[in-house]
Order: structure tokens, then sequence, then C-alpha cells
């Protein structure tokens, strides 16, 4: 029996579904990587071209980062699938805690008093 | 050393400390009592009791466990090894940053930068651990809205410690390069910021407060329904006060620092987010009275403890909100109100929450109860020290004696109280005491007579045998209600069902890979403040040693593969046959 261990299945173990499924996945995981390069690339273009001005630019590809990072965590990290709620809650969390606590440091120790 | 103080603060000029000697004691007794006397204790409780009360085997990752144990360990170790180079640290438990700069504080603060940085290490590994053991370990049933209380305070204590103990590692790190590898982060002539350090500490440090006082908060709210004979009113309002009480804890770091000059709309903003922290901590007073209304009170020790916590812990809260003002607090700031109030909640709180916890768990963990008599004398008379200590200081800081002083003048209306502060806290001294003489006193006199479950419990801890097996329940419990054993006691037989055949319980092996990381860490962490010693060997060696213990360590737990052991279900049925006869012979 051990003999043809290396031999290739015939057919696959997965079901017509679970293949159709890996399929559309993949096409997905295409698109979000093509999405995420042109990104890049219009990051690059934004900095590099001297076309915009700088202060439109920074906020411009901060912008960028913010969808790119999502796009990394949802698509390429598999957050969006199920049974990922705990990994979730615990990042949106930590959004929720870190945003508010860093935008009022940046505010609180500027010359400018509130 | 709180002792101490009261020596010396009971007349006035008083000379048994020097001015240096006190600073150094403050700054060590605050950084003790809070990151190395109510932080293990609360652990260890938390790490007994949530495997026990969810229905689990062990916590998740029993080897970081370990490993969180040693870094904490021998962070404590570094911090308290200062007493022996060259004092303690100076600057306060906050240490503050023109204080704790290289230019005004000594060796001593080198000691608490890197203590605390390997301690708190220890403490975050230890969270991540309870949270992923809370979240994927429960029994099969024991759904999130049906854990105790005290686990789910532990879990939202939890994600604070990740939370908070980041920014606390970042601050330490930056202060650290500071004074050790000039850094001028903190340094205004070269650029630096000194308000960025009290933001960052309080950022930490208010979360910290809610970290030590939640996990007392759920063994108040286990205690009170067991001796109520009543399911806790309220849970599910309890709960969500608990994760508000938690959010909260982070938005309000300011008001540690109102008298800062950090403009009115901030205070106000800050004032008024404080004051919201009372309404969940309101909830939470209201349902544990609510709890008591109308049940069968028995008062034992665990009982007295806990009820008397709800009153007291109010006192502390009302001053709490009293403090939340921004305005008056010009007026309060610095004085010993400030002392009174946060040691209306840690005493008041998280030390009663504590003794209460032992005297109720303390059968679980040792097979025997606490002698009731010593037990209710230890707690009248810690309870009319600790008033009498600490009521009185309200009215000091109110005409104004100013805190972090060791001498004041005679003649200024502040003598008679001093003495009676310093009264009190010879009475809570003596309160210990008569608790260590207990423990003693009860292991010598009750071990024949073990007890497997004394205060007819309701939750999941009191279903195992006692003393508990090291494999916790032979077969995981299926939880079918809030309250499981409870549950059972009154529509079952009493007795929890399994959920699972009895099986071979997979078990870790024992490692010794902890220890070496940590000493590594420790040893890292003295070559570091050996920087500034005049050490007869080149501190670079020392901390190069220290390194590749610790990565050394880590590489070869990575590398050598460890499956661990199986206890057999013959062994296992052997076990619970000993152990069942053993509950009958009692």
């Amino acid at each position: 029996m051990a003999d043809n261990l290396s031999e290739p299945f015939e057919k696959s173990a997965m079901t017509q579904e679970d293949q159709r499924k890996n399929r559309e996945e993949q096409r997905i995981q295409y698109i979000a990587f093509a999405f995420m390069i042109v990104l890049t690339l219009l990051a690059f273009i934004a900095v590099g071209a001297d076309l915009l001005p700088a202060a439109f630019a920074v906020s411009f590809i901060i912008v960028l980062a913010v969808i790119q990072m999502f796009l990394q965590l949802y698509y390429f990290m598999h957050l969006r699938e199920k049974d990922h709620g705990w990994a979730n809650t615990f990042m949106v969390t930590g959004l929720f805690l870190v945003i508010p606590t860093i935008v009022a440091l940046m505010l609180l120790i500027g010359v400018v008093k509130y | 050393m709180a002792i101490i103080f009261r020596i010396q603060l009971m007349y006035p000029e008083s000379t048994i400390l020097s001015g240096q000697t006190y600073n150094e004691f403050i700054t060590m007794h605050g950084t003790i009592m809070l990151f190395l006397a109510a932080t293990p204790l609360l652990f260890a409780f938390m790490n007994y009791m949530i495997p026990l009360q969810i229905g689990a085997r062990d916590v998740a990752f029993p080897f970081l466990n370990a490993l969180g144990f040693w870094f904490f360990f021998f962070g404590g170790l570094l911090l308290s090894l200062s007493w022996f180079f060259g004092g303690g640290p100076d600057a306060g438990w906050t240490a503050y940053v023109p204080l704790s700069s290289r230019d005004y504080a000594g060796i001593g603060l080198d000691f608490y930068v890197l203590g605390l940085q390997i301690s708190g290490l220890g403490t975050l590994i230890s969270g991540i651990n309870f949270i992923v053991t809370m979240i994927t370990m429960r029994a099969p049933g024991m759904t999130m809205l049906r854990m105790p209380l005290f686990c789910w305070t532990s879990f939202v204590t939890s994600m604070l410690i990740v939370f908070a103990f980041t920014p606390l590692a970042a601050g330490l790190a930056l202060l650290m390069l500071d004074r050790m590898f000039g850094g001028q982060f903190f340094i205004p002539s070269e650029g630096g910021n000194v308000v960025i350090w009290p933001h960052i500490f309080w950022i930490f440090g208010h979360p910290e407060v809610y970290i030590l006082v939640l996990p007392a908060f759920g063994m108040i709210s286990e205690i009170i329904p067991v001796f109520s004979k009543k399911r806790l009113f309220g849970y599910t309002a309890m709960v969500f006060a608990t994760i508000i009480i938690g959010f909260l804890g982070f938005m309000v770091w300011v008001h540690h620092m109102f008298t800062l000059n950090l403009g009115p709309i901030t205070n106000s903003i800050f004032a008024l987010a404080t004051m919201i922290i009372g309404i969940p901590t309101g909830i939470k007073i209201f349902n544990w009275l609510f709890t008591m209304w109308g049940g069968k009170l028995w008062f034992t020790t665990a009982m007295l403890c806990a009820s008397s916590f709800v009153p007291t812990f109010v006192l502390g809260g009302v001053t709490g909100v009293m403090l939340a003002m921004a305005p008056v607090t010009h007026l309060y700031h610095d004085t010993y109100f400030v002392v009174a109030h946060f040691h209306y909640i840690i005493l008041g709180g998280i030390v009663l929450g504590l003794l209460g916890a032992t005297f109720y768990w303390y059968p679980k963990m040792f097979g025997h109860c606490l002698n009731e008599t010593l037990g209710k004398i230890m707690f009248w008379i810690f309870y009319v020290g600790f008033h009498l200590t600490f009521f009185v200081q309200h009215i000091l800081g109110l005409i104004g004696m100013p805190r972090r002083v060791n001498v004041y003048l005679a003649d200024q209306g502040w003598d008679g109280m001093n003495l009676i502060s310093s009264i009190g806290s010879y009475m809570q001294g003596v309160a210990i005491i008569i608790l260590l003489i207990n423990v003693v006193y009860s292991a010598i006199k009750a071990p024949d007579k073990p007890v497997n479950d004394p205060w007819d419990g309701r939750t999941l801890e009191w279903a195992t045998h006692t003393p508990v097996p090291e494999y916790n329940f032979a077969q995981t419990p299926q939880v079918r209600s809030l309250d499981p054993l409870f549950y059972e006691k009154v529509h079952g037989d009493g007795t929890m069902k399994p959920a699972e055949p009895i099986g071979d319980v997979h078990m870790p092996n024992g490692s010794f890979y902890p220890f070496l990381i940590a000493l590594g860490s420790f040893i890292v962490g003295f070559g570091l403040i050996m920087l500034h010693m005049d050490a007869w060997i080149n501190p670079y060696i020392v901390v190069g040693i220290g390194a590749v213990l610790m990565f050394g360590s880590m590489a070869m737990h990575s590398w050598k593969e460890d499956h661990g052991y199986y206890i057999t279900k013959e062994n296992i049925e052997a076990m619970e046959q000993e152990a069942l006869a053993d509950e009958r012979n009692r």
C-alpha cells in the first residue's frame, strides 16, 4: 500500500463546491494584489512627480497607506473570513483606544493650549 | 515601609528618616505595592482560578505562564537589588522626568527602569496567556456570558494589560535611552520635552489602577452571591459595566495632570470623562447591594471583607469624583487628600478584595479553611485601623498638609491627626500579622479534615476534588447555566455532568528554559546598570553573557521538540477513585 503513496491522485479530494470557492478566492487575491500594486505606484507617483503640493501629497499617501493596511489585513491575512472574530475584535479595540489617545497626545503637547 | 513612614510622621519634626531615605522609601513603597505586591497576588488567584472556573485543564500556554512568572520574579529582584547598590530609586513611583533624569536621580533609578521593564514583560506575557485561555478553552456550554464574573474582570484586566503595558514599556525604553545612552527625549535644553513622560506614564498608569481593581471587583462579585445564597443581581449589566470601565480607563489619563497647565478645554473634557466612570462603577455598587438585598446572608470573614468593601469603595469613589473636578483639584493637588483617596481605593478596594478571596478560596487551594475566629479578629482590627489611618488623612489634606514630606512643623493643627493616622497603620500591621499567624495555626490544626465545598459554592472550581488533581477535571464538565454547579445542585443531582468520556489527558513537560530566559534578561539588565557603576568588569561583557543566555535558551526551546506526555485513562480512573474514597472517609 505504501508503494503508491507518491503517485498523484487522479481526482482531487475536494468537492466541486470547494474547488469553485478556491478559484473564487484565488481570483480575489489576484485582484487585491493588483490593486495594492496600483496603490503603491500611485504613492510613488504622488511623491516622485513633484506635481502635487507637499501637504496634499503627504495626506494623500497616508490615506493610501490606511487603505493598504486594511487590504493587507482583511484580504491577505484572511481577517475577513469567519472564525477570526476575536482577532478582529482585539484589533478594532486597539485602534479604538489608540487613535483617540495619539490624537489627544499630539494636540496636548503642542505649543497651543486648548 | 509604610509603617516606618507613619513612625516618621507620628510627631512633628521627627528625624528618624532623612529626606533622601524618605524619598527612597516612598518610591519603593509605591512601586513595590503596585507592581510587585498587588499584581502578583491578583495574578496568583487568576492563574489558579481561571482554568478551574471555566472548566479547562490548564492555561492555554503553560510554557509562557512559567516564562511570565520568572520574568516577573527577576524584574522584582532587580528592582529590590537597588538597596544594595547605592540606594533605591528616589523620584516617586511615577518617576517624573526632570527628577528621574541622570542629573538628579542616582543609580537607583536605573534599577527602577530595568526592573520594571523586565517585570512588565512578565505581566504582559501572563495577560496574553489569560486572554487566550478564556477565549479558546472554555468548557462546552460555557458561553462568554456564562463565565463567572471573576473571569470576566480578569479578561478585561488582561486586555488592559495588553494595551497599557506596551506604552509603559515604550516610555521606560525612552527613559533608559536618555539615562544610559545619552538620548534627549526628555531633556528640554537639547530639544526634548519633559511633559511627554507624565503623559506616557499616565496613559499606562490610569489603566494600571483598573488592572488592579477590576480583579478585586470580580472577587467581590464571586463572594457576595455565595454568601447571600442568591445569584448575582444584574450579571449582564456587571459584565458591560466592567468593559466600559476598562474602556474609559484609557480616556482619562490627563486627570492626573490637571495642574500641568494643559488648557481649560482639555481639563474639562478629561474631568467629564472621569466623572462618567462613576456611572458604571455605580452600577456595580448597586448590583452588589441588590445581590445582598433579601439574600440569606452568612457573615463569614470572606463575606465581612466583601460587604464592607462596598461602603469603603463608595467613599473612595466619592473623593475620586471630587478630585475629578479640575478647578478644585488645584486645591487638593499634592495634599494628603489625594493620598487618602487612593488608599481608600487600594486598601479598601483591592486589599479587602484580596483578603476576602484568600478566606474564600483558601479551602480550595490548601484543602482546609482558615480559622474563622482569628479571621474575624483580623478583619475588625484591619477595618478599624484602615479607617483610622486614612479617614483623617482626608481632613489633613483639606487643611493643607502636603504629601511626600518627611517633616512638618508643630502647632499647625496636624499633630493629633498624624498620631491617629500612625496608630491606625500599626493596627493594620497587627492585622496582617494575625493573618500570617492564622495561616500557620490553621495549617497545624486543620489538615486532618479537608473540605471540598465549605461555602456551598456556585461556580465550577468547587466541582473538582480538593486538593485539585493536576488535570483539574477528569472529564470536562458540561455547563448548563450561569453558576453551573448551583444549577446542578438545584436541578440535577449536585454533580457536574461530563461532556466527554474519560480519556488520556495530555500534559506539558516541565521545562527549565523559562528560568534561563528570565535569568538572561536579568543579567542583561544588570549589565546595563553597571554602565554607571565603577565595575571591575566591562559591563558589555555582562550584557553579552546575559543576551547569549537569553537568546540561546529561546533557540534551544524552539529547536528541541517537546510534545509533553499523557496521563493514561487507567491512571486517571485510579486517581479519581482514590479522591472519591478520600472524600467518603471524611
